[in-house]
């Protein structure tokens, strides 16, 4: 027996939350991954704390998108029960941890420190939400995106300017991720909908603060700041990597397989 | 709702009406509700109670949450609901409220000396005597990089401030690993929010 998948609203305010909310989860559950297997007790903890914040922030969102749309859904089965091409997050978050099994502590932490960063300028603009639920989410998420920001980053300095081969591994999974980066930049119909009534900025208002950040932390780092490509990703129109199915297939087991199975 | 009592948190108003009388006696149920992550601490210590409503269809309960992600955040609102009805003020409910935001600056003086008797550091003050909605502006000022503590930590069993970080995270979401030089002991610090 299966449940059925639902369908949600494409109004671009369920949307724009979608992104936000899908993101957060997606890399919550990238990050849970690493729970038992990072490098060391202290990193293991903090990427599941962190992982922790990022699913509390997501079931804020969605339930908020359930509110929004009026058709009953709850948390659960936002997160559970869509299709891939029903999620929104974007591209970067569902990228595995890295090259090899588990991943690749560095490539973990540099996602981490572009998508904090990135979360962070989001949150600090979201806190003035017409939207009040939002900004009340907003006001809670952007103290927890700070620490985030700060603890990825001051490993991305420790790693960048670390040893030859941690400025290897680093210089790597800089030059993977920051192709991907351009999607948290690009604006469409959704954010200018979103920035015409209130409810959160558009996203290209985002690149210059974001950019300024990175540098700051590229050359700290003594990482090279990569140059723009063409490539652009599409996980927030729907279109995922060859990733996604895996992650959902973790993911939905359970509520597919057991519908309405809770603890 | 319109008919419910709304009594401040910080002074209850004591005419001797009913309601009043079971929303002080609510008051006082809470501060035996412990917070299972840190049970030093009663969920009144924590600041995260921000109201409590008496009508005719029982007790209201408004609660703050700390971290988006915590895990004891449905543990924390069972416990007030049974701590309160076992009192027979019930039936009651608990309702989330969000904004605005919980902040570690809630935490009573109280809470401080339970927190730093149970081996944990309490929070070093995030407002800096700035109201907790301005608070944030402050913080964001902060560099993002290289994060060096802005005070020394003090350890809760010798005083010493000579400490340094072992962890940014710590046991919870909401604690750092901290190690004392002087007297060798590892300790937690209640990260500022």
């Amino acid at each position: 027996m299966t449940t059925p998948s639902i369908q949600v609203q494409q109004a671009p305010t369920v949307q724009y939350l979608l992104r936000l909310g899908d993101t957060a989860l997606i890399l919550g559950q990238r990050l849970g991954e690493w729970c038992g297997h990072a490098p060391v007790l202290e990193e293991d903890i903090a990427l599941s704390n962190i992982a922790l914040d990022l699913i509390g922030q997501s079931r804020a969102l969605l339930s908020r998108v359930g509110q929004l749309e009026g058709l009953g859904h709850h948390e659960d089965q936002l997160a559970f029960l869509r299709e891939e091409r029903d999620y929104r997050n974007v591209t970067m978050a569902e990228l595995p941890n890295g090259p090899g099994r588990p991943g690749d502590f560095a490539f973990t932490v540099l996602r981490n420190a572009m998508l904090a960063t990135w979360f962070r300028l989001l949150w600090e603009r979201l806190g003035d939400s017409s939207d009040s639920e939002l900004a009340a989410i907003a006001g809670k998420a952007v103290k927890e995106a700070r620490y985030h920001q700060q603890h990825s980053c001051d490993w991305v300095v420790r790693l960048g300017d670390g040893t030859e081969e941690s400025a290897r591994r680093m210089r790597a999974a800089l030059d993977t991720l920051w192709r991907y980066s351009a999607e948290l930049f690009e604006s469409d119909d959704v954010d200018a909908a979103a920035a015409a009534n209130g409810l959160g900025p558009r996203w290209d208002a985002l690149r210059e603060p974001w950019l300024a950040e990175m540098r700051e932390l590229l050359a700290e780092a003594k990482l090279p700041m990569p140059a723009d490509t063409a490539f652009r990703s599409t996980g927030k129109r729907g279109v995922h990597t060859e990733h996604m199915g895996y992650i959902l297939a973790d993911m939905q087991y359970l509520q597919r397989a057991y519908p309405g199975g809770v603890w | 709702m319109n008919a419910a009592m709304r009594v401040s948190v910080q002074a209850p108003r004591l005419d001797g009406g009913v309601d009043e009388q079971r929303v002080v006696r609510a008051w006082d149920v809470l501060q035996g509700v412990l917070d299972p992550e840190v049970p030093a601490l009663s969920v009144c210590d924590l600041g995260i109670v921000r109201e409590v409503l008496a009508d005719g269809d029982g007790i209201e309960v408004v609660l703050t949450p700390t971290y988006s992600g915590c895990p004891a955040t449905e543990v924390i609102e069972q416990s007030v609901i049974d701590a309160v009805n076992a009192a027979g003020l019930g039936p009651a409910r608990v309702t989330l409220q969000r904004a605005p935001a919980w902040t570690t600056d809630w935490i009573s003086d109280d809470g401080r000396r339970k927190l730093r008797e149970y081996g944990i550091a309490p929070p070093s003050c995030v407002s800096d005597g700035v109201k907790p909605s301005e608070g944030n502006a402050a913080v964001a000022q902060e560099r993002q990089i290289r994060l060096v503590p802005r005070q020394a930590i003090e350890c809760p069993r010798c005083n010493s401030k000579n400490t340094e970080r072992l962890s940014t995270f710590g046991s919870t979401a909401c604690k750092s690993l901290y190690r004392c030089i002087a007297c060798r002991e590892p300790f937690e610090y209640f990260k500022p929010l």
